[in-house]
């Protein structure tokens, strides 16, 4: 295995990761309506980013494994609605938020780097199949970290004064 | 012409058809009350209307102090003497008997009567303690899209400098704020490009989800007397319902809800496959034309036929007339900016004109239209999630130019974040880092989705709530206090309409009781507060509408709407006047970028814009390397699958939207006798097919049930796309026994009951069009029928099964063509 295979297989773990992180803060957040919303869209830009590079693996040898296809709400996920919904009226979860907004952020982050090596890696070697790969992908993890430091800017300074 | 019409059952009265490049002929239309004689009228006081966006011009009848009627100005821009049904008839809830006319406050749980000084002594004793314990952050203003621009501006000064909070927005965040944002995202800058003129002057008038034979009457006379001129325009239509609008188009595109992106990727796909783009315009207005016929190089009418379910033939015979239009006019409202990807859809409608380089020519233009009638001025005055003056919170020297305007420093002013929406501040409500919300002029326990979410927050205990209004309305019966205003026709002031033309309407009778124009009501609120500027003067210095107006025109002064060039003076006797209005444009701007794009520029821009999909913001670097000239931004957006699809459980599609007859929550429309008879309880609208697939008839009561609440409303069946249920929206419960919300004897009525709260993450505009639902029948018809009119979208499929909707006697306007003045009466308060 060369140093592409380790990158795309990390990569691979990073948005997988992402996508059900993305997934577990929509949940979470409910009642914080534009991010449970928001959050939902992106889970799938995640989830397609490692199908790609599952498809990408698959064709260069390493099996990366495939991504879960069941995306239908299971009892946790119910769980975590119910609880979000029961703490609506409090102040605590905004808290949480920021949290798991900066979470997602870095797990977002991670992942552009690994996008950042793939296609200095992609350059290097003339791959061109993998530099298509990183041009189709990168931009939207960019937007994904772009989207979490939006909500990050535009919450904290309520959240952070009223407590 | 007919001398006298029954304007409600001709909502349109009669034609005065004009040829293409013809000016539109006068029609001056008067309601009076019955018994009254035009010639027995003591003074005729100059006004507009404040009931839809066009802002049309009219004078009100006055006698003995009482307002009796109401005429279209002839010599109006935007009207050109016409009236709607609302506006003729609408006036007439000003002197209702259940108007407030004393302040109220809560005392052991129930509103009681008070006098002005405990009124306000309780609210600024709150917002001190407020202040002081919880600071700036905890108090919060929802404003309205009715007010007049000196009291937006006055209100954008005590809240963002007087308090500091940076909690102020207005419910045209339900109706406008996409109109707004698709403006700065293409140009930089709000402001609406075209001009209600170029209806004159189009050979195509496209309306995107925009029904303005029933939101915009008059300029829907417009294009009815084009229609039956020479060389009329075609249309080109997209709405799910048959509109009347669609039932004159040469096109009419009904496609599934929450795909309009999708819809049109594959118009510009067309439009660019087919090459009938300006490429001279291209290059040298814009940036990013590449990336858009990158992105809809797939997206053919055949892959959207399949997403929006329509034919894809139909989508190639728009895309022809929209192609090879010579002058195109296109037309934005609800069904884009309420509906699922609401400002990318719009966006692309800019992009349609920027590729085709059609813009800043009569009849080559674009209207983001207004829902609310004055959204125009919160927009331009700060009170609607903006800077005043078009002034961008990212850009600090913008800031530091409004400190000076204000006397103040920077700092002073919120700007470390945009201004919160309105969604966000009920959010906040909810948790309660907001314990103060003063509410003027709206009605949100009707107006918002998802009611009982909104009346669970309205209700907290640890939430003060004020509420500024004419009646005791659901949100008011919710309040802690409630101060009693005075409105349109009782007060003075300006506002602006949809095409930036603006009106002055003049105070034409006293207000009942002890109500008071909102501009007092804030003005002594300041004093009150006791507001300063850095220099311990008075934070605002003037004491009345003219004051407050010329106030503003300093800090209009060198904006893009810059209204320097205007005065109460010049405003009166004539017709509005379009901004920018100053020394290079003394009569105002018919249309902006005639000479190209000048607002986008990185110094000169309102906003650096966001991300069509996320909503993040971008910052001033990343605007300086993608368009450092300040060109129009062509932004292309993907199509992404609306948030909640039907599914076993809810089948249908839901709908919602405003009808010819009513306006907002109703709380002057139901007031108003000829509107009320017409539309006078919710309804369901379904299409024939399902109808019959669930058993169902004309007139049934039927359930719409979705995840959050369910509605009740007697079915009307129609030529609505199968699939889909439509419910006008804002029915409410003020003329039911419950009082503000459902009850016993009171089922559920109003269409937010069952909306999902989940707007647009671009401009923040709740999304009123993407439900999915249920439908059952409670109890058959048994000889009722549907309350909805059949001179609209809810005509019934059969034409046998409802009677038409009339208005009888007491829906008779006069229309003349001539303008049958009397000069020597013509005057103002």
């Amino acid at each position: 295995m060369n140093g592409v295979d380790l990158v795309l297989r990390a990569l691979h773990h990073g948005e997988q990761h992402l996508a059900k992180e993305l997934t577990t803060v929509a949940e979470r957040h409910r009642t914080d309506h534009e991010v449970h919303h928001v959050a939902t869209d992106l889970a799938h830009w995640s989830r397609e980013h490692a199908q790609r590079l599952a498809d990408t693996g698959q064709d260069r040898g390493p099996h990366l494994g495939n991504p879960p296809t069941d995306h239908s709400p299971g009892l946790l996920s119910a769980m975590r609605e119910k609880a979000a919904q029961a703490l609506g009226h409090r102040p605590e979860p905004a808290l949480l938020l920021l949290r798991d907004l900066r979470d997602l952020h870095l797990a977002a982050a991670q992942n552009s780097l690994y996008w950042e090596m793939l296609a200095q890696a992609a350059q290097a070697t003339r791959d061109d199949d993998l530099l298509a790969l990183v041009s189709a992908c990168h931009p939207q993890t960019l937007r994904q970290m772009r989207w979490t430091n939006t909500m990050i800017k535009n919450l904290s300074p309520q959240v952070l004064s009223s407590l | 012409m007919d001398a006298s019409v029954d304007r409600i059952a001709r909502p349109w009265g009669s034609r005065t058809p004009y040829g293409r490049h013809e000016p539109w002929p006068t029609r001056v239309d008067t309601f009076l009350e019955e018994g009254v004689d035009q010639r027995a009228v003591q003074r005729w006081v100059q006004a507009a209307s404040i009931l839809h966006s066009d802002g049309d011009a009219m004078d009100i009848a006055v006698m003995d102090g009482r307002m009796v009627g109401v005429r279209g100005r002839a010599l109006d821009r935007v009207n050109h003497g016409r009236l709607g049904p609302k506006d003729l008839f609408g006036w007439q809830a000003n002197a209702s008997a259940d108007r407030l006319t004393r302040p109220l406050v809560r005392r052991d749980g129930r509103l009681v009567e008070c006098d002005w000084d405990t009124a306000m002594e309780r609210i600024t004793g709150r917002s001190r303690e407020l202040l002081d314990e919880r600071g700036p952050g905890s108090i919060g203003f929802y404003t309205t899209g009715q007010l007049y621009l000196e009291e937006y501006y006055t209100l954008a000064v005590l809240a963002r400098a007087g308090i500091g909070t940076n909690h102020l927005d207005g419910n045209t965040r339900l109706c406008t704020s996409t109109a707004a944002e698709a403006l700065k995202e293409s140009f930089g800058c709000d402001g609406q490009p075209g001009s209600y003129d170029d209806i004159d002057h189009a050979d195509v008038i496209a309306l995107f989800g925009h029904n303005i034979a029933e939101t915009q009457p008059v300029q829907w006379m417009r294009i009815l007397d084009r229609l039956e001129g020479a060389d009329p325009p075609r249309l080109v239509c997209v709405d799910p319902r048959p509109t009347q609008v669609a039932r004159r188009a040469a096109v009419h595109l009904a496609p599934r809800v929450g795909t309009n992106v999708a819809l049109l990727n594959a118009l510009l796909h067309e439009i660019i496959r087919t090459d009938r783009v300006d490429h001279h315009y291209i290059e040298a207005h814009t940036v990013g034309f590449d990336e858009l016929a990158s992105r809809v190089k797939d997206c053919t009418p055949d892959w959207a036929a399949g997403i929006c379910d329509v034919p894809a033939a139909r989508i190639g015979e728009a895309a022809e007339i929209l192609g090879t239009a010579d002058r195109l006019l296109s037309t934005v409202l609800q069904g884009v900016y309420q509906s699922h990807q609401a400002t990318a859809a719009a966006v692309q409608i800019n992009n349609l004109h920027l590729i085709r380089g059609m813009l800043g020519r009569p009849g080559a233009g674009i209207l983001q239209m207004n829902g609310q009638p004055t959204a125009q001025n919160t927009r331009e005055c700060g009170a609607n999630g903006d800077l005043p003056g078009f002034r961008n919170w990212q850009n600090d020297s913008h800031v530091a130019d409004l400190a000076k305007v204000w006397n103040v420093e920077p700092e002073t002013i919120p700007h470390y974040a945009p201004p919160t929406h309105a969604m966000q501040m009920f959010r906040y409500a909810e948790q309660g880092s907001i314990r103060m919300l003063w509410i003027s002029g709206t009605n949100p326990a009707v107006s918002l989705p998802e009611l009982s979410r909104i009346r669970s927050i309205l209700s907290q205990e640890r939430l003060f709530v004020v509420v500024q209004d004419l009646f005791l309305t659901e949100t008011a019966q919710l309040a802690d206090v409630v101060l009693p205003a005075a409105t349109w026709g009782e007060k003075t002031g300006t506002f602006t309409n949809a095409d930036r033309t603006v009106h002055l309407s003049d105070k034409a009778v006293d207000p009942p009781g002890e109500a008071r124009p909102d501009l007092d009501i804030f003005l002594d609120y300041a004093a009150r507060m006791d507001f300063r500027d850095k220099d311990g003067g008075p934070l605002i210095t003037w004491r009345d509408p003219q004051s407050a107006f010329e106030a503003w025109k300093r800090c209009s002064a060198g904006r893009p709407c810059d209204y320097t060039g205007l005065t109460y003076d010049r405003l009166r006797g004539g017709t509005g006047i379009q901004w920018p209005c100053n020394a290079e444009a003394p009569d105002g701007t018919g249309r902006l970028y005639t000479d190209g794009i000048d607002r986008a520029h990185p110094d000169v821009c309102e906003s650096y814009g966001k991300d069509l999909v996320t909503g993040a913001t971008q910052e001033v670097v990343e605007y300086r390397s993608l368009n450092p000239d300040g060109k129009a931004m062509i932004k292309a957006a993907g199509y992404l699958p609306p948030h909640e699809a039907p599914d076993d459980e809810y089948p249908f599609q839901l709908t919602t939207g405003r009808t010819l007859y009513h306006f907002h929550t109703r709380t002057k429309t139901g007031r108003a006798p000829q509107l009320n008879a017409a539309a006078p309880d919710v309804w369901v609208e379904a299409a024939g097919s399902d109808a019959a697939g669930l058993g169902l008839k004309e007139g049934d009561l039927v359930e719409v049930t979705t995840p959050r609440g369910a509605v009740r409303g007697r079915l009307r069946v129609t030529d609505i796309r199968p699939g889909l249920l439509f419910v006008p929206f804002h029915y409410g419960y003020w003329d039911t026994k419950a009082g503000h919300a459902p009850d016993g004897d009171t089922p559920a009525r109003a269409a937010n009951e069952t909306t999902v709260t989940d707007w647009d993450p671009v401009s923040k505009q709740p999304l009123f069009k993407t439900a999915a639902a249920a439908l059952r029948r409670v109890e058959h018809a048994d000889g009722n029928t549907a309350p909805a009119p059949t001179t609209t979208a809810s005509a019934p499929n059969r034409t046998d099964a409802v009677p038409a909707t009339t208005g009888g006697p007491s829906a008779l306007a006069a229309q003349s063509a001539d303008a049958g003045r009397d000069h020597r009466k013509e005057g103002t308060a």
